[in-house]
């Protein structure tokens, strides 16, 4: 299902007799998985220690009755200085419910598993601090992907786009190894693809944007953004620039943007994402590149 | 079931160097990995990649620093392997793209770093990990390797003759987080392990979350074992929430640090009288932990690094990406408040047993980077070693699986006649299984032994079935969370830095009443989609195993050395201890025993001296 289409899709949990039988505790916990009692648990033993910190958590789970139809669970955390969305998350589900699931690892804005909708904003949960938010904070998978699982979305169109820009060095014509001689760059052309090269993969942008939810194939603010790293960078060739400059001219290329600017809003790493997609504009027409 | 010549588990540095050249070695490869690639924990490495790359260094002065830093606990063979490999592994990133920061004459930039004689760590920003990763990713996507991402790997396929040296692998048997479906998959070359650390066998770690020694448990269960493991690496500044790395950067600059009674403690009470918040890494840590355990800790549990005093200019020039890390991840301003900061786990020095071609004893598997120990690092790894070992033996890990030949190694592997049996340590409790395994029981009583590797690997997946089918059916007992911490916080308690015979014992006696809770574990999320509950399930029996190994090794070894320090003996004990801690499974009955270290290098030996700097 989609976070846009608030449509739930009604899918029985499958069920597979050979592995348990109908009356089995996993089932009956299916069956009771239903949200409320949870939120008591969790408002009570909170509340013995100072400031709790109320949270709204988007659930869904395909298989699980009380969770096919989507709906928030309130969870009450004892606040502690320095609580970001993730920690609020992970005590939830350490303390209250195991079932809460969400991506996240590095907890340090490194991986960038855990991007999440919080307060209607696309944000990193680990990088944001509750304290800075309203409450009840209201923490939603991202919008415009596939939801699998609570706050977990489908990043296999995401990864798709990345791919699609052939994002990998192309150069075949490097110094020989054994030389142990690296192709030179200046300091300013490493500086000039700095930021772009800071992308962790987050898929806020993506998910902010209003083309990308309108135009399924159109590459979005990360691919572009990718490419660019590569385009501006001066150890390839100016033919490889130029091919990669083609596929982004493509009919679901750059033109597309219509700097709104809510990706470089979202982007966790600063990236200055519109910015670096009109340059590639100009790029392109520089290059005499022909629009689609 | 899918089958491929080369199954890499694990896609951070390690895994995906070793796909690359597995792939190279013309092997149809696969990388089977519980997070997708670029969220490996490799991405969150921040100082450099040490290779000795510019003229007037040299790999030989790099094998001598790191022979040090190790405390005389590296292998020579294994050393001098890193340094040698180390530059062509390095430019090999360079041509492939890697951003790394530049001189003005357009070559790769590199500097000093704690430890080394010469200026040879190689960097991209503040961020050498991230684009090293990524890098890689880039390459793996060329070459179009498979990548089986959010695949959970549960376990090896090995074959079970009574001596492990005997054994062979398989394969492995992963589920599909996404889909919980279980599936095998079949190497018919080789199986290597690229799990990354163990870090979340501790309470405080740098470490991701995913680093939880899954490698390690499954190679230990299949009897390769595992070295050196009470070398752990703690990093003196980290913060209290959440285990974020400070780096010394802050001290370098002239941070300073305070108890709670406003004291510069490492001068006050004399921690380090001439090198201040400047001594090494491990007698920071033991000084702030003293500072807390004699009540001058802030709320009992950190002490304040203080960087005010450099001024917002400065600080914003040289240190403005910490700013940003104690404001994000702490809620502090550096400018106007000190940072809370206190010692974290930070890297493992030990892992599964392997020689410098990646080899473990048992026949098709391999091991690479944080989780295997070749061993480069010894009791100390220097900063900056870490990411060389990924890049230089994923590559050989991968290259010797694919069948390519890389000579003999030196190094050897598994129990052999230069063991040495330990048998003068009294353990507090047996180590190893509590309690029959019911699974492995009921599958054994099932039928008798595989036919042929396909057999192995299908019974294989059908135990992984079992096993996961019990812990979703069980209704009751104990959720893993509680276990986990109980673990972290025995570990954090009496395996840290300061570590006592008494302390370990007890330890050890909290591994096992874990290890008893275990066996009533129960997964309360019954769905099979995305059930992240059941697999951080399936990682605590891990960090289980992983963690009694560390203290194990911590608790037979009665001397200082390294990383590794222990009170009732703190001097290194050159005479008694110049060997590795083994320990191997044994069916589920541990037992430790020695293998001399080799400090034998291709053309000098490397004589023990003191490690002072
Ligand atoms: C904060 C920090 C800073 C550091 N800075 C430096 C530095 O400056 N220089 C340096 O040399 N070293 C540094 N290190 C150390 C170094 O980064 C690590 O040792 C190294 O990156 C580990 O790489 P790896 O490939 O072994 O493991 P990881 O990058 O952790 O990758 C492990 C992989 O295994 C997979 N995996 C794990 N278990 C399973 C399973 N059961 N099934 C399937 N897949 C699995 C994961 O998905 C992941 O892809 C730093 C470490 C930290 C924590
Ligand atoms: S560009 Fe920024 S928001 Fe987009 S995926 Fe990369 S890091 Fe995330
Ligand atoms: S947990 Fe890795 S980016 Fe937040």
């Amino acid at each position: 299902m989609s976070t846009q289409q608030q449509e739930p899709e009604t899918q029985e949990a499958p069920k597979d007799p050979d592995m348990k039988g109908a009356q089995s505790p996993q089932d009956r916990r299916l069956a009771e998985k239903e949200s409320g009692a949870i939120d008591e648990e969790s408002e009570k033993q909170a509340e013995l220690e100072g400031e709790t910190v109320h949270i709204k958590v988007f659930r869904y789970d395909p298989e699980v009755e009380g969770k096919q139809e989507p709906r928030f669970d309130d969870f009450h955390v004892p606040f502690e200085k320095g609580m970001t969305v993730l920690d609020a998350v992970m005590y939830a589900r350490d303390e209250y419910d195991s079932s809460l699931t969400f991506r996240h690892s590095c907890r340090q804005a490194v991986c960038g598993s855990d991007a999440f909708f919080v307060n209607g904003k696309q944000r990193l949960g680990c990088k944001t601090q509750i304290s800075d938010l309203e409450q009840p904070v209201r923490i939603e998978p991202l919008p415009h992907q596939e939801v699998v699982k609570d706050l977990v979305v489908d990043m296999s169109h995401f990864y798709d786009q990345m791919h699609a820009v052939e994002p990998y060095f192309q150069d075949e014509d490097t110094p020989d190894v054994n030389d142990l001689e690296e192709q030179r760059q200046s300091p300013e052309n490493r500086e000039k693809i700095k930021m772009s090269s800071r992308c962790i993969w987050c898929g806020a942008c993506m998910s902010s944007c209003n083309i990308a939810a309108g135009d399924n194939k159109y590459l979005g603010p990360a691919a572009i953004n990718k490419a660019y790293k590569f385009a501006m960078d001066d150890r390839e060739s100016e033919e490889i620039k130029e091919h990669r400059l083609r596929i982004l001219e493509q009919e679901h290329g750059v033109w597309r943007c219509q700097t709104q600017f809510s990706c470089t809003e979202v982007c966790p790493k600063d990236i200055p994402l519109t910015e670096h997609i009109q340059e590639l504009k100009r790029e392109a027409v520089k290059k005499n590149l022909k629009f689609w | 079931m899918y089958e491929h010549d080369v199954i890499v588990v694990g896609a951070g540095g390690a895994g995906l160097r070793a796909a690359i050249a597995a792939h190279e070695a013309g092997a149809d490869t696969a990388l089977v990995s519980k997070l997708h690639p670029v969220r490996s924990h490799t991405g969150a490495a921040e100082g450099g990649i040490n290779a000795a790359l510019q003229e007037g260094d040299d790999w030989e002065l790099h094998a001598y620093d790191t022979m040090k830093g190790s405390d005389y606990l590296g292998d020579a063979p294994a050393v001098e392997t890193l340094a040698q490999d180390a530059p062509e592994e390095t430019m090999h990133l360079e041509h492939w793209g890697m951003p790394f920061s530049r001189e003005e004459d357009g070559r790769v930039s590199q500097r000093p770093f704690g430890g080394l004689s010469y200026p040879r760590t190689t960097y991209a920003g503040a961020e050498t990990g991230h684009h090293l990763l990524h890098t890689m990713y880039e390459q793996v996507v060329k070459r179009g390797i498979q990548v089986y991402d959010e695949w959970y790997v549960m376990n090896l396929a090995t074959t079970d003759e009574p001596d492990p040296n005997d054994r062979e692998c398989h394969g492995v048997v992963a589920y599909d987080v996404q889909s919980g479906n279980i599936e095998g998959f079949k190497a018919n070359q080789g199986v290597v392990l690229a799990t990354g650390g163990p870090g979340q066998a501790f309470d405080h770690t740098t470490n991701a979350v995913s680093c939880t020694g899954d490698g390690h448990a499954m190679a230990y269960r299949a009897g390769a074992p595992l070295e050196d493991m009470e070398f752990i690496q703690f990093h003196p500044t980290s913060l209290p929430s959440t285990g974020v790395l400070i780096s010394e950067g802050v001290r370098g600059e002239g941070g300073i640090l305070y108890n709670s009674e406003g004291e510069r403690f490492m001068f006050e009470y004399g921690y380090a009288n001439n090198s201040g918040e400047l001594a090494s890494r491990d007698v920071v840590a033991r000084a702030e932990l003293t500072e807390v355990d004699e009540g001058r800790g802030i709320e009992d549990e950190y002490v304040h690094l203080d960087m005010r005093h450099l001024g917002e200019e400065r600080i914003m020039d040289r240190l403005e990406n910490i700013l940003h890390l104690a404001e994000d991840f702490e809620g502090v301003d550096g400018l106007v408040e000190p940072m809370p900061v206190k010692p974290g786990q930070h890297y493992a020095m030990g892992g599964i047993e392997t020689d410098e071609n990646g080899q473990t004893c048992i026949d098709g598997l391999y091991a690479a980077g944080e989780c295997a120990c070749v061993s480069v690092h010894g009791g100390n790894r220097l900063g900056g070693n870490a990411l060389p070992e990924l890049i230089v033996f994923g590559k050989r890990a991968g290259r010797h699986a694919a069948g390519e030949d890389l000579g003999e190694a030196e190094i050897r592997t598994g129990y052999g006649d230069d063991a040495e049996d330990e048998d003068d340590t009294e353990f507090p409790v047996t180590p190893g299984k509590a309690g029959l395994d019911e699974v492995d029981e009921a599958i054994a009583a099932d039928g008798g032994v595989a036919a042929d590797a396909e057999g192995l690997l299908e019974r294989a997946v059908e135990r992984e079935r079992a096993r996961v089918d019990r812990l979703l059916d069980r209704d009751e007992g104990v959720q893993h969370a509680e276990i986990r911490s109980k673990l972290q916080q025995a570990m954090t308690d009496y395996v840290n830095v300061f570590r006592t015979e008494d302390g370990i014992k007890k330890a050890l006696e909290i591994i096992r009443e874990c290890r008893q809770e275990y066996q009533n574990v129960y997964v309360d999320d019954p769905s099979r989609t995305f059930n992240t509950d059941l697999q951080h399930t399936i990682e605590t029996r891990n960090l289980i195993d992983v963690a009694e190994t560390i203290a194990l090794g911590a608790l037979v070894r009665n001397e200082f050395r390294g990383a590794h320090w222990r009170q009732e003996n703190q001097i290194r004990d050159d005479e008694n201890w110049l060997k590795h801690t083994m320990v191997s499974w044994d069916g589920g009955e541990p037992s430790v025993w020695y293998r001399p270290v080799i400090l034998e290098g291709q053309d000098k030996t490397y004589e023990p001296k003191e490690r002072s700097y």
